[in-house]
């Protein structure tokens, strides 16, 4: 199944249903072979997105190019977009084998190349002696198994996986979305991943872009939009992320964040002035005793969370997530107690205030 | 329940095998399961029974189908209701098909106009349009008068079987329109997505995935047609065709008497057909259960009509509906003519068929209202109780119970006619010492049991809506079982069961295959029956429709209180979960 890797570049996109804009402005460039994730709550658009490539929905304005050709106005069966859907979608009047073979079918290829094609689709699944089963006699991730078999045996030019870990159990959701992956390189297929679930997008994707409201907020690798968030949105969307407003100072030649209480927190170099810091809850640290660049809290609740112990602290007006990773024999702040945080300022990130 | 006895009284010391332990609801099972074996069970293996019996000899023997199939009548009847049948299960598909496939696929306003006009047909029993029919089709009605007058040809639309096919798949269609939409719209859409995205569309899409998705609700309808058209009395009787197997068995237990052995060996394949119909679509059926649709993925997406495709799709709708509609149109027209007669349209219009309609059919109406109120006030009691004894106890036999009732829908009316004919013949009704057989109870029995599948229905799909542990909170509380299903269940099941009421009155206002074998004296005659009587005579014909049109009303006015109250339900329901 070699096949020459394509790229996709979104241009532009706005699709509405009816008067209510569900797609604005998208612009994106997926590269040829990557494993790409959308990434959103729900009503974010990110399947409807994936849809509108595939050539499902209203038609939308802009261009979707393939390879380089614009695909907008090609009906679904012309446009060779391999889709596997969230609930399968395997006909239960078909066997294993005559679901898979469909699309060979539709494509007139003849009889005796369609059984080896088949076969070896259904090898690259691990599910070969199932192919004279119905698929109401297949487990949850059998079914996700041959849906995908169903779709790359046809060789389309791209992948395209709306949610197709949802509707499976969490340990074969790990599994699966490992077997996915692996599946995806061998094939070198570009591919696009539909996710709500961030430990999803982040553990399989090459670069992923994270919707909120029909509108692309970032674009990155998991790593950079974790550690760099360009919005709030992103922040708080990815991970736990502890949010104070004020304003950046400079103090020779040190940078600081004085918050809205008029507390002050060490911050990197940064070219905003007045916006949010944004501070994620492992890398401020905890203790008794108050030093240099802390500011002082209050311990309101203490939850152990086994590799974890969570403390909120009421500290510079609000109350404040720090997560001490636990070892056997560590000291726990008590409920009540006085403490001092401390930020590590290349950690904490500064948002400037949207226009 | 069975607690209730005290400590140290006397039953505790007889040995208990003398004293079973049942149940209250155990001794209303088994009431119930006694009356079904009664009045379904027995009656109808008695017909089997005597159609093996030697008349003369009483001993058991295949002489009388031999009889049967020797004689060039009855073989001509057989293969007649067999092809009436199954050409009605053709026309019917041709009237149904477009109209489910436009209404579900595309964007098509009047579709819930369509959809519910469909179920027009059946508001009217088939036998009250086959006259109206006979005048606007018929070889001297006004399409072929006018299709004279115009070109010089005419159709026979109406003559001998096409009449029965064409008033049989006009009345029966919707149950193939209703059962094939339903199976259409509960394909999830991506069904068709996945196959579009493989590079399948048009025909070929709707043929390798779309139809064969929505097979078994086709099938369903099919089968319900084929078996409601094969055993089917009235219409064949009214259009003077009798070379069929019911009119035949109707014919030589009337005219012949209950002793003549073929109308139980006709009876006998009646029921074998309808069972065997039955047996065949749930082998069809069986591991078919192709409900696609998911939580949030909605049935097949519909799209906007050109303007070309609008005009075909309107025209062909129109023309459907024209032909579906012609029968209530004929009857209406019929019931104000003067006369009516080698004339397109009547000669003149009148008030006077329904005074004379009044004058001789108040009886008729007043007998309808006893009969049909009895046998539904029965039915609803008789279906909430095995409603209640299927889903709420473990009581063996339970399942056995509901079927029991539900096969009443595989018994033709003619069959439970002639096995109550027979079971009650030479019987007295006790104190007054009439003959059982004429007795007008006997008529609102039989009503009772071939409406009670219907009820049973409608209760059970009642008791579905109301969660166990509405009533475990009630025993919680502190009620008895017995006061949790006054208390809770009966209430909450109220909307469902007056459905359930309306419904078993109203089609059984309008019964005629198992009526007109019990009816004895036209004073003990209920609607149906007058409207046959009415008809029989070309004077008769108007007061006949006017009566129709009562009956038609009847039904009409059944059908709509109950989706009515089924409505007010729901939403009553719904209503109740947000707060």
């Amino acid at each position: 199944m070699n096949q020459q890797m394509v790229g996709i570049e979104i241009e532009n996109v706005h699709l509405s249903f009816g008067d209510t804009e569900v797609l604005t402005g998208v612009n994106l460039t997926i590269e040829p072979g990557e494993f790409f994730a959308f990434l959103g709550p729900s009503g974010s658009g990110k399947s409807t997105l994936l849809r509108a490539i595939a050539g499902f929905g209203p038609r939308p304005s802009g261009a979707i190019r393939i390879g380089g050709k614009d695909i907008v106005d090609l009906p679904p069966w012309k446009r060779n977009v391999g889709m596997v859907f969230q609930s399968y979608a395997l006909w239960p009047h078909l066997s294993v084998r005559d679901n898979v073979a469909f699309g060979l079918r539709e494509r007139k290829m003849p009889r005796n190349e369609i059984g080896p094609r088949v076969d070896a689709a259904l090898d690259l699944v691990g599910l070969s002696h199932l192919a004279d089963r119905m698929p109401n006699q297949l487990s949850g991730g059998q079914q996700q198994r041959i849906a995908l078999a169903r779709t790359v045996v046809v060789e389309p030019q791209v992948l395209l996986l709306d949610e197709p870990l949802s509707n499976l159990d969490a340990n074969l959701r790990v599994q699966m979305r490992r077997e996915l992956l692996a599946l995806q390189r061998k094939l070198g297929l570009t591919t696009i991943f539909v996710t709500h679930d961030q430990e999803e997008a982040n553990t399989t994707s090459d670069r992923m872009a994270v919707l909120d409201g029909g509108v692309i907020q970032q674009v990155g690798s998991p790593q950079v939009l974790y550690d760099n968030p360009e919005n709030l949105f992103v922040a708080n969307f990815l991970g736990t992320a502890n949010v104070l407003n004020g304003k950046v100072e400079k103090s020779g030649d040190q940078m600081r964040f004085l918050t809205s209480t008029g507390d002050v927190l060490p911050v990197g170099d940064t070219s905003v002035t007045s916006g949010s810091i944004v501070l994620r809850p492992q890398n401020i640290n905890i203790s008794a005793t108050g030093g240099s660049d802390t500011i002082k809290g209050k311990v309101l609740h203490r939850e152990f969370l086994g590799s974890q112990i969570r403390y909120i602290v009421e500290a510079a007006g609000s109350e404040i997530i720090v997560d001490q990773s636990h070892a056997v024999g560590a000291d726990w702040q008590e409920i009540g107690g006085d403490v001092a945080l401390q930020i590590n300022a290349q950690t904490a990130v500064v948002i400037a205030d949207p226009h | 329940m069975s607690d209730t006895s005290r400590p140290g009284s006397l039953a505790d010391k007889l040995p208990s095998a003398l004293f079973p332990r049942v149940s209250g609801l155990g001794m209303v099972a088994l009431l119930i399961a006694l009356l079904l074996i009664g009045l379904l069970i027995i009656p109808v293996l008695l017909v089997i029974y005597v159609a093996f019996l030697d008349p003369n000899t009483e001993a058991l023997t295949l002489n009388n189908f031999q009889d049967f199939f020797g004689s060039s009548l009855f073989r001509e009847s057989f293969w007649n209701s067999f092809y009436v049948s199954a050409m009605s299960v053709v026309v019917a598909t041709i009237i149904a098909l477009p109209l489910a496939y436009i209404t579900t696929r595309f964007n098509f306003a009047g579709a819930m106009i369509i959809q519910s006009l469909g179920f027009i047909p059946l508001i009217m029993p088939p036998f009250v349009g086959a006259v109206a029919m006979q005048l606007i089709f018929g070889r001297n009605g006004t399409i072929n008068l006018l299709l004279k007058e115009k070109f010089g040809v005419s159709i026979p639309f109406m003559d001998g079987l096409n009449g029965v096919i064409l008033v049989q798949s006009i009345h029966y269609f919707p149950f193939i329109l209703i059962n094939l939409s339903t199976s259409l719209r509960n394909i999830d859409r991506s069904m068709e997505e996945a196959a579009q995205n493989l590079g399948s569309y048009g025909m070929r899409l709707f043929r390798r995935v779309v139809f064969p998705l929505a097979m078994p609700g086709y099938i369903a309808g099919a089968a319900l047609v084929f078996i409601k058209v094969f055993d089917d009395l009235g219409t064949p009787l009214l259009l003077n065709v009798n070379n069929m197997l019911a009119p035949q068995a109707f014919l030589r237990i009337s005219s012949i008497g209950i002793s003549d052995p073929m109308g139980y060996v006709i009876s006998f394949i009646l029921v074998a057909f309808s069972i065997f119909s039955l047996w065949a679509s749930f082998l069809f059926m069986r591991g078919k259960d192709y409900s696609t649709t998911q939580k949030g993925g909605g049935g097949l997406s519909k799209r906007d009509l050109r303007t070309h495709e609008k005009v075909m799709a309107y025209g062909v709708v129109a023309l459907i509906l024209l032909a579906v509609l012609s029968p209530h149109i004929g009857l209406t027209l019929l019931s104000f003519a003067t006369i009516w007669s080698y004339a397109p349209l009547p000669d003149g219009y009148t008030m006077q068929n329904f005074v004379t309609m009044w004058n001789a059919s108040g009886e008729y109406i007043t007998n309808t209202v006893i009969y049909a109120g009895l046998a539904a006030v029965a039915d609803i009691i008789i279906g909430t109780a095995i409603a209640y004894i299927v889903m709420r106890t473990k009581i063996f036999g339970r399942k056995a119970l509901d079927y029991l009732a539900t096969a009443a829908l595989a018994v033709p009316g003619v069959v439970l006619g002639i096995g109550y004919l027979r079971l009650f013949h030479g019987m007295e009704v006790p104190f007054s010492g009439e003959p059982m057989a004429s007795w007008w109870v006997i008529i609102a029995l039989a009503l009772m049991i071939r409406r009670l599948p219907y009820a049973l229905r409608a209760c059970t799909a009642a008791l579905q809506q109301v969660s166990v542990s509405l009533e475990e909170a009630a025993e919680n509380l502190g009620a008895s079982k017995a006061r949790t299903v006054k208390k809770i269940v009966i209430p909450l099941m109220t909307g469902g069961i007056l459905a359930g009421f309306v419904t078993s009155f109203a089609t059984a206002a309008v019964e005629l295959s198992a009526t007109i074998m019990l009816v004895s004296s036209d004073s003990d005659a209920p609607l149906a029956y007058g409207i046959y009587l009415f008809m029989q005579t070309p004077s008769g014909r108007g007061a006949g429709a006017a009566l129709g049109l009562v009956a038609v009303l009847i039904v009409g006015l059944g059908t709509f209180l109950s989706q009515m109250v089924v409505e007010r339900d729901k939403k009553y329901r719904m209503s109740g979960q947000e707060q």
